[in-house]
């Protein structure tokens, strides 16, 4: 069931949100053992949630635009009480004293969080293979992985578990596994939502968002919670955008720049569901053109340098002394080498080093030094490509879902899944993947929209009239 | 030092500051409550915790360059990377190649001008508690760590190499603490560890380049830092003339040994891998918030040392005791003395030995004391009785008449006091022989029997007039 559909029913008193979370619940129940999506299911949480917002409808009260719908979080989003744990095995067992800002404003909403979905250990990966909790299974084709980091997320939603679920967004962690489950996923300029309560992976390119069956929801859902935080020094200044007021403006008389570097390399239904996507917009009244910027080919390396780079930092904190794994050892020192070797996996252990390195004495300037530079000249060259067109088009995934298993042992291919997303994250921009086309074996395609800062109005418009050309198709 | 040998000497100074909630979060900054009950997710680095900025904390920095004469300029927060248990995130946050203070300087009384290179914010961390071995980490048996002072906020003052003596260190460290008092942003306390002093030292020949430097930690008072940097100087000459070299090292003050060991060397130091924190936005004062404090701040110990040095004169002006009164915000009262017809001499002296370092002016007010140097000028109170008094004073306050009154020290009438030197003289008859013959200096010694007979509540001129009509 639609997201603005339970909460339009459970606000008119007409679906009582037990209701809507018994079903998810019974959804979770029936397919999780198979697709591994949720880590933790908070079914005593989320029901008493909602015999509340049951109470608040009967009492009169207008519980939100989201009230009653069930929703997925990442396990990288704090909610008080709730356990979180990264994909990872050095937190198991913690539980966050705090709610993320996004988490509370769900909650706000109306919203009910049934449960953490699995992602990649720390959001590193593109297929949620890293979790130390199992893979998930993509639930469009079970032998196929989901796309990463968010797959847990992406799969509750795919597999009909909940109507939503936030995920986020590094190097493409929402938009990848949305194309590759056949959904809507939005990363939203960087700073529009709040990063407060969200673990972090790397602090400067990771942006909170949802994932969705339709571009309704998903923009429904960012408008919640979106918006400036206190808590967050680099939140925007601003207040949440409306979105759902332009869900029908449509593309008449838009510029849209087709970019060459954003399907390069990528299978040829890939190449060809983006172009049919050009022609839709064209056939809405956009003006397409195609256009190069070859700055974009730079991003992969420039994002596996920063990326990594704070990541070493962020993932310090992890040491045994105050909170999750800790491996007893003889000293301090000892104890720390023991529990971060026993907790992390191979993929973060290896962007662990890989950010140690591009940051240490003598090294900086080669590596991460110049990876900001590139980063830079990304930002102008998308400048001068937003003089010339309002909104960019390229595919979201080089590929559709690949087999589980098939990418594990060479991580240079696992992280090319990742390289028409990952120019947005270093620019710090918008961009939504909406489904479209059909791959070699007839799994879902996304094509990706991008804009600006703060082009989420135009960016859902423009996926909408690709959503409608979808079904028209 | 030994001679052909010259010290080089280069502080590191941090302050805490004085504001109400720590540097990124809202928990409280104070020290002394019980241990991690002044915490929450941010200085805790849960998981998720994101900082943010004290704006309080970055006006009292502010305030701490202007009184410095630095530069106030935009800057940005790095991460200084290192694991140890009592940071809670396994990284700093500090400033790094842009400070938000750089280039002031601070004037000495013994006309020493000391470069200021910085003046940066960063957080504090946490404090540990080492049980069993030396009560350092290294051998400890089991390690407690309090986070209430992790993210208190800090601002760290670096001196150029310009200090070149023990002595002088002291004597920077000093007035740079009475400047800190002075802006508002710190209360100086070496002892809590609120202001904490390493010293890199380094030894060369006069006129050479600088020799290889130790930076010498764990220095919990003046005292400490001027007896390790001496020792230092020593233990490198020493090196020196044997023929071995100084390594570059951290040493640590061992205070009661007397002397510095090694903590560790370079070649163990830590690479910070320093880069710019991502969760924070650059730190741009903005010229109406530079101009308030600016406008804030009071007279520093420099403006108030030369505005004392006026009106006492050059007679009086010696260097430890102004110093004294300088830093120990002590002109006032000093001031207030003099302009009340005291002696100039008798009211610093009242004021630096009596409230100097030990205690300071504490409950005291400024009438109480010109009232209490009145008395005793007046002969109505014995020097020992006025620092009695003023000691009094400064524990509980009060006015001088209640005071004094409570010591029950009213002034000796002229019969007593008669008496008593009768009965002194009579007991020294020789010493009186040769007094009467013309040896004045033996006053001294029955002002002093007489003292001891009164238990100090003789008036030495009183005495001296007794005698005189007795000769």
């Amino acid at each position: 069931m639609n997201a603005l559909e339970i909460a339009a029913d459970v606000r008119a008193g007409e679906l009582s949100a037990v209701a809507a979370v018994d079903d998810a619940l019974e959804a979770i129940a029936r397919r999780n053992e198979e697709l591994n999506v949720f880590v933790h299911v908070d079914r005593e949480g989320a029901r008493a949630r909602a015999a509340e917002i049951d109470e608040r409808v009967a009492r009169g009260e207008d519980p939100g635009p989201l009230a009653g719908v069930p929703v997925g979080l990442k396990d990288n989003l704090c909610q008080t009480g709730v356990p979180t744990t990264c994909g990872s095995r050095i937190l198991a067992g913690w539980r966050p004293p705090y709610s993320a800002t996004a988490v509370e404003r769900l909650l706000g909403a109306g919203a009910i969080p049934v449960g953490k979905t699995n992602m990649d250990e720390f959001a590193m990966g593109s297929s949620t293979e890293t979790s130390a909790y199992g893979p998930t299974r993509n639930p469009v084709a079970p032998d196929r992985v989901p796309g990463g980091s968010s797959g847990g997320s992406a799969a509750a939603v795919a597999a009909a578990m909940v109507p939503v679920a936030l995920g986020s967004d590094t190097g493409g962690s929402i938009r990848q596994p949305a194309a590759l489950c056949g959904l809507v996923g939005i990363k939203p300029t960087y700073g529009l939502v709040s990063r407060y309560g969200l673990v972090a992976f790397a602090s400067s390119l990771d942006q909170i968002g949802p994932l969705a069956r339709t571009v309704a929801e998903a923009a429904t859902c960012l408008e919640v919670i979106a918006g400036h935080d206190p808590r967050d020094s680099t939140s925007l200044p601003e207040p949440a955008p409306d979105l759902r007021g332009h869900l029908d403006d449509g593309v008449a008389g838009r510029r849209v720049g087709l970019i060459r570097e954003l399907v390069e390399g990528a299978d040829p239904e890939v190449v060809a569901a983006t172009r049919a996507a050009a022609d839709a917009l064209s056939a809405a009244g956009a003006r397409v053109i195609e256009l190069s910027i070859p700055e974009l080919r730079l991003g992969l390396s420039a994002y596996y340098l920063i990326a990594p780079a704070e990541a070493s930092s962020n993932l310090a904190r992890y040491d045994g002394v105050r909170y999750g794994l800790r491996v007893d050892a003889d000293d301090v020192t000892a104890m720390n080498v023991a529990t971060r070797t026993a907790g992390f996996g191979a993929e973060v252990k290896r962007r662990i080093m890989l950010g140690t390195y591009a940051l240490s004495a003598g090294y900086y300037d080669a590596y991460y030094g110049q990876a900001l530079k590139v980063r830079t000249v990304m930002i102008e060259a998308f400048a001068r490509a937003y003089e010339q067109v309002d909104t960019l088009l390229g595919a979201t995934a080089p590929t559709e879902a690949f087999a589980l298993g098939a990418k594990v042992a060479d991580p240079m291919a696992m992280y090319l899944s990742d390289v028409f997303t990952i120019p947005t994250n270093l620019s710090g921009h918008a961009a939504i993947s909406v489904p479209f086309g059909r791959g070699a074996t007839g799994l879902p395609l996304g094509v990706q929209l991008l804009g600006p800062a703060r082009s989420e109005t135009r960016l859902v418009s423009a996926a909408a009239v690709l959503e409608a050309g979808r079904e028209e198709a | 030092m030994r001679d052909g040998w010259e010290m080089v000497i280069g502080l590191e100074v941090h302050t805490e500051l004085l504001t109400a909630s720590k540097l990124f979060c809202g928990c409280a900054n104070a020290f002394g409550a019980e241990p991690n009950t002044q915490v929450c997710p941010v200085c805790l680095g849960l998981p998720g915790s994101l900082p943010v900025l004290n704006e309080r904390a970055v006006e009292l920095a502010v305030a701490i360059g202007l009184a410095l004469h630095c530069t106030v300029a935009p800057s940005t927060f790095h991460r200084k990377n290192y694991f140890y248990p009592d940071m809670p995130k396994d990284f700093q946050i500090s400033q790094y190649d842009l400070p938000i203070n750089a280039g002031g300087y601070l004037d000495l009384s013994d006309g020493t001008r000391v470069t200021i290179e910085r003046a940066h914010l960063e957080e504090d961390t946490g404090k540990s508690t080492h049980l069993g071995g030396t009560g350092r980490l290294h051998d400890a048996e089991r390690s407690l760590v309090d986070y209430n002072r992790a993210g208190v906020p800090l601002v760290e003052i670096v001196s150029g190499p310009d200090i070149r003596s023990p002595e002088q260190a002291r004597r920077y460290a000093a007035e740079l603490r009475a400047v800190l008092v002075a802006t508002g942003a710190s209360d100086g306390r070496m002892e809590e560890g609120s202001m904490r002093v390493d010293a890199n030292v380094s030894v060369r020949r006069p006129g050479e380049p600088l020799g290889t430097r130790c930076e010498i930690k764990n220095l919990n008072s003046l005292r400490s830092l001027q007896r390790a940097v001496a020792y230092e100087a020593d233990r490198q000459v020493a090196l020196l003339e044997d023929g071995g070299r100084v390594r570059q090292e951290t040493r640590h003050w061992d205070d009661g040994l007397g002397q510095t060991s090694t903590m560790r060397v370079k070649e163990e130091a830590e690479d910070y891998r320093y880069f710019r924190e991502p969760d924070l936005t650059e730190l741009v004062p903005s010229e109406a918030m530079v101009a308030r404090v600016r406008a804030a701040l009071g007279p520093m110990p420099a403006e108030r040392r030369a505005a004392l040095t006026a009106l006492l004169g050059d007679a009086e002006a010696t260097g430890d005791v102004l110093d004294t009164v300088i830093q120990g915000g002590l002109d006032a009262f000093v001031r207030a003395a003099i302009e009340e017809g005291i002696d100039a001499g008798l009211a610093l002296a009242r004021a630096a030995n009596e409230l100097g370092d030990a205690q300071g002016a504490g409950r005291l007010d400024v009438p109480a004391f010109v009232e209490v140097l009145a008395r005793e000028s007046a002969g109505r109170l014995s020097a020992t009785q006025a620092k009695t008094v003023l000691g009094d004073l400064a524990r509980a306050g009060g006015t001088a008449d209640d005071a004094i009154a409570a010591r029950g020290f009213v002034p000796m009438s002229s019969e007593a006091l008669g008496a008593v030197v009768a009965t002194v003289i009579g007991e020294h008859p020789g010493e009186w022989s040769r007094y009467v013959a013309g040896e004045d200096k033996l006053a001294q010694f029955f002002i002093g029997h007489v003292m001891k007979a009164t238990h100090g509540q003789a008036n030495g001129q009183a005495v001296v007039a007794e005698l005189e009509t007795r000769r």
